[in-house]
């Protein structure tokens, strides 16, 4: 670490992102991004699900070099090329998830690597954690130094995070949705530990969705959007409209067509769903032919739902009916003989068997069916996963390779395959369109309307607001693990989905 | 880290304080307390079962107290709990070394070699010999574990095979199959029935390597830094840990010290061929699991793992004495490791309860 003075004048910039730019594979998190923190100030950073926040917050913590642009320190480019080095550079940074070693004390968590030694270099744990209980005097916190990390609610595994970051006096202090899992009184206690690092001359940059708290502890507010830079503004210049539309100002693209369809029967019906701490009272209703999103912010709660409904995850209270008959809690095989269906949010992890073949993948959830005698037939599996690549259009070399050579828009549409050949009555997707190209996405959207309009009731969780708004008959809006708005289709607009995901719009009980 | 007068937080203070919502305060030392007691539980439990097996089998043959019988049974377990004292340093960043047996052949059967072909070389430069071929060992797994990023498990199995395949070449090669105590220098013969003040010189090595290691793994910050690599390896990443260094390091001192347990084989045997601690590697992971070392890293001392191996070494002394076939061994060392597994088990779990306590928040 350079011998910079702890104090800049207030007002000079203190760290600088110019013209950043970072890939993963084909996917650019981020293209042109730039920031500039001040000394003393309190910044904003907003932006949709997927604006690239995220990378860009991991940009400054050293975890991702940047493939392009430079970062700026007191105005020198530096290289931050690992955590300990941006650490040394006196950034700190405080994760949405907290990232503690469970079985070390609380003590250490926040000392490692910079514990005090005593003679022959040993750990002074005297003073370890007279330090550690001094940190938490000045933050308020009142937690036992010496205990393990494990066990400690989420909200104290933040106040650790704080109390780590504050011990090495840091010059920037970066927060990615701290707030999220914290409760009103904690939330004001972290504002005001923020507030006197910035009041100390520290830049703060506070990542969160709640507007509010955005307007209550920051000075100015940078934008985001598809991992651009859109704007830097005062705050006291900005309304919450603004923002909201700097967040998601682009057109909804007619690329998703969904085909009008007369909406039939009550096919899913979920009354007072509740898992404790999770979610609670979710209810809605799904028609055949109809789609319904449901939208949200990141930790919103709605895989979460969709996955208690399916049967994978358990719920405290509450029931799911399909059609009319109650479904047993806690039972994917009951959910599937009853007519759900699931693509899971996670294709690689939890929709495919990424060394299997494509036609073994496509007939996973039939093999049952597809056996004889409890042997399963080659033949029988082939035609099958055959005839659901020719309905799907799934662009495969030969049906005998490993679908992890596929594209994944056609790994997607494989995974579809495996679900459709059970024949639901219900198909829930969760982020059909995640990391797959343009072009594909929109056919994997043909593909969702041409299902509604044979009469299958969709339930699609989806981040993308285009997506939301082209293709759903209705949008659901959860927020903080409860659903506070139905949206109709003639009344969606960006507007009024992100107001409701951020807390902001009317919350009405809303029901079905 | 100077701290600043006036800290900007403590000027803050008098608004940060009035939280009307506060929890209890969790009085200091409780939670370090509960994880005190639970380790003291569980290597007292091991004591227990220890001195239960001893009294037993006194009962049955009171010359099993014996002074003889008595350091021939801390010299066997010697051997193992410097094998398991290397084996925890591995385990707690949440890896394992299998290769520990044949790396203890090759050093076993290398330290011999040295002293034939070199009659007149010193004790400590052969036991010197011993260490840095169990180092050069470990030093591949590590390299191969850290810096190629296989998983330790099936890179220690394979060089398990590749180390006593070289082994046995060399036996074979060298034309001396088999190296007997007749050849082996008298300087070197004498380290097996050394003692001082009674005690013999090998369990007195076991013991100060123990207490080495278990003074890094608790007092250094390297020590603390595998802990934490085993606990989360992601977070220890984003704090800045060299993961891959220390992981190496351990592998190297695991390597090490399985090199001095062949020299210690060879010391205590005096007959050494290419299969010298066939075997040993599920029996040294067995001694830590058993001492309460998790297997999946993070936590666990060196202090118990030794305990376990001095509990698995009187087991195979004690059967015999109780007239049992000592075939049984194997299958009261399996009994132990369930039950260690069902202990720890059950007691990470009334902690996490307890810990939790105050923490539940209704949504």
């Amino acid at each position: 670490m350079g011998e910079s003075p702890r104090s800049p004048a207030p007002g000079a910039v203190v760290l600088a992102l110019e013209d950043v730019g970072k890939s993963f594979g084909a996917v650019a998190a981020l293209r042109g991004a730039q920031l500039e923190l001040r000394a003393g100030e309190a910044h904003a950073l907003v932006g949709e699900n997927g604006a690239g926040k995220s990378t860009l917050v991991k940009v400054l913590a050293g975890v991702h070099g940047p493939d392009t642009g430079r970062v700026l320190l007191d105005g020198q480019p530096v290289h931050l090329d690992g955590p300990a080095a941006a650490r040394a550079a006196g950034i700190a940074v405080i994760y949405q998830e907290p990232t503690l070693f469970p079985d070390l004390s609380v003590a250490e968590n926040i000392f490692m690597g910079r514990q005090p030694l005593g003679s022959g270099r040993r750990i002074d744990r005297r003073e370890l954690h007279a330090r550690c209980a001094a940190l938490f005097e000045r933050l308020g916190v009142r937690l036992d130094p010496e205990r393990p990390a494990r066990g400690l609610s989420i909200a104290d595994q933040q106040m650790v995070e704080i109390a780590k970051a504050l011990s090495f006096d840091a010059r920037v202090l970066v927060m990615d949705e701290p707030t999220a899992a914290l409760s009103g009184v904690e939330v004001e206690r972290l504002f005001t530990v923020a507030r006197a690092l910035r009041d100390g001359g520290a830049a703060v940059l506070f990542i969160s969705h709640r507007f509010e708290e955005v307007f209550d502890l920051c000075d100015r507010i940078t934008v985001m959007r598809d991992g651009q830079w859109v704007a830097t503004e005062d705050a006291a210049d900005l309304t919450v409209d603004q923002v909201v539309r700097l967040m998601v100002g682009r057109d909804v693209s007619s690329l998703f067509p969904k085909q009008d369809v007369e909406p039939g029967e009550v096919v899913l019906s979920v009354r007072g769903l509740t898992r404790r701490g999770v979610f609670s009272d979710v209810s809605f209703d799904v028609r055949a032919g109809e789609i319904v999103a449901l939208a949200g912010l990141v930790g919103a709660g709605r895989s979460e739902v969709v996955r208690a409904v399916f049967g994978v995850d358990p719920y405290d209270e509450g029931s799911v009916e399909v059609a009319g008959r109650a479904l047993r809690p806690g039972r994917p095989a009951a959910a599937m003989a009853a007519g759900i269906a699931l693509v899971p949010e996670d294709r690689r992890q939890q929709g495919l068997v990424m060394e299997l073949s494509v036609e073994r993948n496509a007939t996973l959830t039939r093999r049952w069916q597809l056996a004889k005698g409890g042997l399963l037939s080659s033949r029988a599996e082939r035609a099958t996963a055959a005839e659901w690549s020719r309905k799907l259009q799934v662009k495969a070399g030969r049906l005998a390779d490993p679908v992890s050579t596929l594209s994944g828009g056609n790994q997607q549409k494989v995974v579809l395959a495996k679900w459709l050949s059970t024949e639901p009555r219900v198909l829930i997707v969760d982020e059909p369109t995640r990391g797959i190209d343009v072009g594909t996405k929109a056919e994997v959207h043909r593909l969702l309307s041409q299902l509604a309009a044979d009469g299958l009731a969709v339930v699609m969780v989806s981040s993308e607001l285009p997506e939301v708004l082209g293709m759903a008959d209705r949008v659901l809006v959860m927020h903080e693990g409860r659903l506070v708005d139905d949206i109709p289709r003639a009344r969606a607009d960006e507007g009024s989905v992100m107001l409701a995901a951020t807390g902001q719009g009317r919350t009405t009980a809303v029901a079905p | 880290m100077s701290e600043r007068a006036g800290s900007p937080v403590d000027t803050a203070r008098p608004t940060a304080t009035p939280t009307p919502a506060a929890p209890p305060t969790e009085r200091p030392g409780r939670g370090a307390a509960l994880v005190h007691r639970l380790v003291v539980v569980r290597e007292l439990g091991i004591l227990a079962a220890l001195l239960l097996l001893v009294v037993v089998t006194v009962v049955a043959n009171p010359r099993f107290l014996s002074g003889q019988n008595v350091r021939d049974l801390l010299i066997s377990a010697s051997i193992l709990t410097v094998l398991a004292a290397g084996q925890t340093v591995v385990v707690v960043t949440r890896n394992v070394d299998l290769s520990v047996g044949s790396t203890l052949g090759l050093s076993a059967y290398a330290t011999g070699t040295l002293l034939v072909t070199a009659p007149g070389t010193p004790v400590p430069v052969a036991v010197l010999a011993g260490v840095v071929v169990g180092a050069l060992c470990g030093l591949l797994n590590g390299v191969i574990v850290a810096v190629a990023k296989v998983p330790s498990l099936v890179v220690t199995l394979g060089t398990l095979y590749a180390f006593r395949g070289i082994d046995s070449l060399w036996a074979s090669q060298s034309g001396r199959l088999q190296i007997n105590a007749a050849d082996l220098p008298d300087g070197f013969k004498a380290i097996a029935g050394a003692r001082v003040l009674g005690i013999p010189v090998l369990f007195l090595v076991a013991v100060v390597v123990v207490v080495a290691v278990g003074f890094v793994l608790r007092s250094y910050r390297s020590g603390r830094e595998l802990y934490g690599i085993g606990s989360d390896p992601d977070a220890a990443r984003l704090s800045g840990i060299p993961v891959g260094r220390r992981v190496l390091a351990a592998f190297v001192v695991s390597g090490a010290l399985a090199g001095l347990a062949g020299v210690m084989y060879a010391a205590r045997f005096q007959t050494l061929d290419a299969t010298a601690g066939t075997g040993q590697e599920l029996f040294v992971v067995a001694a830590a699991v058993v001492g309460g070392v998790a297997i999946f890293g993070g936590s666990g001392s060196v202090y118990g793992a030794a305990l376990g191996a001095l509990l698995l070494t009187t087991i195979g002394a004690a059967l015999p004495q109780l007239g049992l076939d000592p075939f049984w061994r194997e299958a009261a060392v399996g009994a132990l490791i369930l039950a260690a597994i069902v202990l720890d088990r059950s007691l990470s779990l009334r902690l996490a309860r307890r810990l939790r306590g105050r923490n539940l928040r209704g949504s």
